[in-house]
This record gives C-alpha cells, structure tokens and sequence, in this order.
C-alpha cells in the first residue's frame, strides 16, 4: 500500500513538472529550463513506470529503449533547421503509431474478449487516433521532404469516400467490442487498425504545401489526444494528463496558423485554396515594376534611420537567414536601426521562421510578431521584403479579394519599400500583388541568398 | 465516483491548464513549443512499458516494444531538438 502511494506521488509529481515545463516556455529566458523540466518529468514517470510494474522480459525492453534512443538522438542532431516541419512530423508520427500499438497489444491480451465498456470503447479509440496520427504524420512528413508532391491530391467523392471510412472505423470498432456479435472480433479489429492507417493517408494528401503548417499543428494534437486514450486504456493519470496537455498545445496552435492564413479548419481540411480558378491571370506580371541592383539598394538601406525586414518562405526555401543577419549587422554598424517583422505563418510551421533567424544569431529581441510591428510601418523609412509574397498584399484590404481580410503587413504604408523575389509570380494564394507596383516600391530580382550577399558587398562599398 | 469519472475530470482539468499555460507562449517560441509538446506525447511510452513488461505471449511483446521503441524516438528526439533550438535563442 505505502509503495503504492509513493507510485501515485511519483507519477503527481511528473505531472506538474511537465506544466511547470510547459510554463516556462512562456519567455525565451526560461525555455531552455522549461523543456529540460519536461524532460525531467518524462524520466520520472518512465522510471516509476518500470519500479511499479513486475517486468518480465527486461532484455527485450532495454533493447527497445536503446534502439528508440539510438534513432532519436542521432536524429535530433542530424537535422537540419529548415527541416524541421518534417523531424517534427516524423517525431510526432511515432508517437501515435506508440499509443496505437499499446491499444493492440492490450487487445491482444485480452484475447479479443475485450467487452462493451470504457475500457474497450477507449482501446478503440486509440487505434483510430493513433492509426490516423501514425499514417496522417508519415504523408505529412513525405510532402514536406518533397519525396512526394506537395500539391493536394484530389479526386471525385473524396470528402464522402473520408465520412465513409470514418463511419466504417466507428462500425468495426463496435462490432470488434462483440457488440451484435457482427463478424469476428479479430477480423473486425484488424479492419479497424487497417482503416485508421488509410484514413490518415486519405485526410491528409488533398492538404498542399502551403497549409502544411496547420496540418503539423492538427496531428501534433492528435498525438496528445492518441497518448490520453492510451491513458484510459492502462488507467494511467500521467498518460492522461500529458496527453491532454499536448492535445491542448495542438488545438491552440492550429486556430493561429487558421488565423495568420485567413481560413476556417475545415477550409483547410476538406479543399484547396478557394476561388482561385475564376481570377484572371492574365495580367499577372504584365504591369511595369522599377527594378533594382544590390548597389541601389545599398544606398537605400544604408543612409537611413529605421529599416525593418519582412522575410518570408522563400528565404527559408533558399536558407539565405545567415547573410540576412550579415546586412542587418552591417546596417546597424552604419547606426540604422534595424528590426526583423516575422508573420504568423513565415516557415513551414509555426514559428519556424524566429528558429532560422535564432540559428543566423538574429537576438530575439530584435524580432517582432505581426501585431506587435504593424503599427511601426508607416513611420520606417525602408522595408525589405525577403521572398514573402502573401503576407504583404494590400489586397487583403479589398473586401472583394480571395484574401480578404487576411492579416497582413502593412508594408505599403512605409516610405520605401523593396521587395526581392525571383520573379513577380503570385504567391499561394495565386493573386497579383499591387504592392509591386506602387511608386515608392524597387524589385530586386534574384534569388534570395545570392542577392543578399551581393547587398553585404554594396553595403561594405557604401561611403 | 468511478475511476472512469475521475480521469475524465483529470483529462478535462488538464486540457484547461494547458491552454491558459500554452496561450500565453509568444510566437517566437511556437516550434519550439511544438516539438517540446511533441515529445510530452511520447508520453505513451508509459503504456507501451505497461504492455510490454508483463507478458510472455510473443505477438504482444513484439508490439509492446515496438511501441516502446516508437515512444523512445518521440521522447529523446524531441526533447534533444528541442534543447537544440532553445540553445539558439540569444538576447542582446
């Protein structure tokens, strides 16, 4: 009995060090703290987990353990900052496809005798979740590797052909608890783990690359969500309250991707971007723009007070945040003051543009969130845009505009404005960009990198 | 009250405290938010150990560590990731 109680106690304690951690991430300051608490709180639990149960096959689990940390800590070093959208993807596919599994060895247990009730209801739904995380995350993390396309892969009847497994998963589920004695309980079960993996392949390839971000987000929800049912299926407080923490983190992130993009979820979810198909393209890139070289734009960087950069994914797509950091540090030697403007969806997943710019040794505070620098546009004397296209159309003033209403950053509103980009093609949303066009605004055609380290040569000949 | 009753109102509770902790975490830190949230859900690793260390039976100790080693990925790579971007961020 005391030894059971010191388990309990041991298990409480973990649950409030993963809040406390979780707290923490709350500032930069703390964060690094935050998440070794995290990871503290994990070791406690995993530890009380084997004291507290009689282990009877101890080889096979440490291999299991040495495996899963041989695989996780090579690649947590291995990989690169741009890549992290898929790591994180990957990471959180095998999370749900551990949840999944320990809801099939359960049944397996229980010999497919698992009965109606909570018990069996909650095995079920961790396969389904689990399945759906486990398969939904591997598409998540093919498309965004580009090991397979990142359009959306449409087909007719698609949205009924997904309410239709969904409703077979939920049948078979109650036929695999022996209810109406429908079928066998294995066959039934299988089916049921066979549909969930199918129905995250099929939830998931009509999402393209550009909502790929709120997608991460979705099943890294998911996971929480697949790691609580595991709790209800071993009665395990700590799983619960982990689970739910994370299901809680997902959600939230998910709604702020939904917002910076302007979309409802199930905008995402269930179609492609809306209304693109009857905007006449035509005209796109037809208009006469001012260009400008490295050296223009040097002098007008260079003689200024206050510049801000708003860079985006084609910055990222060219790895180019070190020689961004290069200008912005050869600036501020000239006493300009520069302030870097980051939107809520820059990067492949949320706040995976502050990641880059951390790693080019940009300090945090000189980076601004959307809604804390908008107001600072209209008073900056030069704003240069790094391959973000979107996220500063004016167009989304327009109440008529397929981006309507989209917050965005009012770049248009600074005296100058330069915009470098390879080619005036329109960004995901398919539209033009009249903020090209204005008087005051300069195109710096190029690729990203290439071009800004051309600018640190014309800044460093500056007089 | 049933154990079902009381892990129901220890998920709920739960799923409250995380979203008034997780709201207020800036958006410079919404990565690192995710792959550290990301590696609290290898927190199934907890079942896996469950299922996996007490039985015998050959089909139910394959999925157990392969569950297990599923869970281990989650939990070491994200917590190390993490750490790794954390490490980046510096103020001047």
């Amino acid at each position: 009995m005391n030894g059971h109680i010191i388990v309990e106690l041991a298990y409480l304690l973990s649950a409030i060090l993963f809040v406390v951690g979780l707290k923490r991430l709350q500032s930069p300051a703390t964060a690094r703290a935050g998440n070794a608490i995290a990871a503290a709180a994990m070791l406690i639990a995993i530890v009380t987990t084997m004291v507290d149960n009689q282990i009877l096959s101890w080889t096979e689990i440490i291999i299991g353990l040495m495996i899963g940390g041989l695989i996780g800590g090579i690649s947590s070093y291995a990989v690169k900052m741009t890549a992290m959208p898929q790591m994180v993807g990957l990471f959180n596919g095998f999370g749900g496809g551990a949840s999944a599994l320990v809801a099939i060895a359960e049944f397996v247990t229980l010999k497919g005798q698992i009965g109606v009730g909570t018990h069996g209801i909650s095995v079920m739904a961790t396969v389904i979740i689990g399945g759906v995380t486990f398969s939904g995350s591997m598409i998540a993390f093919l498309k965004l590797q580009e090991w397979m396309t990142g359009n959306p892969i449409v087909y007719p009847l698609q949205k009924t052909l997904n309410a239709l497994l969904f409703l077979a998963a939920l049948a078979t589920g109650i036929f695999a608890l022996g209810v109406g004695h429908v079928g066998d309980p294995w066959t039934m079960f299988w089916i049921l783990t066979a549909i969930s993996l199918v129905l995250g392949v099929t939830l998931t390839i009509p999402i393209g690359g550009a909502d790929m971000p709120v997608v991460i987000s979705l099943l890294n929800s998911y996971s929480g969500l697949a790691g609580a049912a595991a709790g209800f299926v071993v009665m395990n407080m700590v799983l619960i309250i982990a689970g739910a923490l994370v299901g809680a983190s997902g959600i939230i992130l998910t709604m702020i991707m939904c917002k910076g993009m302007n979309r409802s979820l199930a905008n995402v979810a269930f179609g492609a971007f809306g209304g693109t198909a009857h905007i006449d393209k035509s005209q796109i890139g037809k208009r006469p723009v001012k260009r400008a070289d490295a050296e223009m734009v040097a002098a007008e960087l260079g003689y200024v007070h206050s510049v801000i950069f708003v860079p985006g994914y084609g910055l990222a797509v060219a790895q180019a945040q070190h020689e961004l950091r290069k200008v912005g540090d050869l600036l501020e030697a000239r006493g300009v003051d520069v302030k870097y403007a980051v939107h809520p969806v820059a990067g492949r997943m949320p706040g995976h543009m502050n990641v880059l710019l951390a790693e080019a040794d940009v300090p945090y505070n000189k980076l601004f969130d959307r809604d804390e620098i908008n107001d600072d546009f209209p008073d900056t004397d030069a704003v240069l845009i790094i391959g973000a296209n979107d996220v500063c159309n004016p167009a989304a003033r327009d109440p008529k505009s397929v981006i309507a209403g989209m917050p965005i950053m009012d770049v248009d509103k600074a005296r100058r404005t330069i915009v470098m980009k390879r080619s005036l093609s329109p960004g995901f949303a398919g539209i033009d960009n009249d903020l090209f066009y204005n008087d005051n605004n300069l195109m710096f055609f190029g690729d990203a990198k290439n071009s800004l380290a051309e600018l640190v040569k014309a800044i460093r000949e500056l007089p | 009250m049933g154990e079902l009753m009381i892990a129901l109102y220890v998920f709920t509770l739960a799923t409250l405290a995380g979203r008034e902790v997780i709201t207020k975490v800036p958006p410079t830190l919404h990565t690192p938010l995710m792959s550290g949230s990301n590696a609290i859900s290898g927190i199934s690793i907890v079942g896996a150990l469950i299922v996996a260390g007490r039985t015998h039976g050959t089909l139910e100790l394959i999925l157990g560590v392969a569950a297990v080693a599923m869970g281990t990925i989650n939990v070491v790579g994200g917590f190390l990731v993490t750490d790794r971007m954390l490490a980046m961020f510096k103020k001047r």
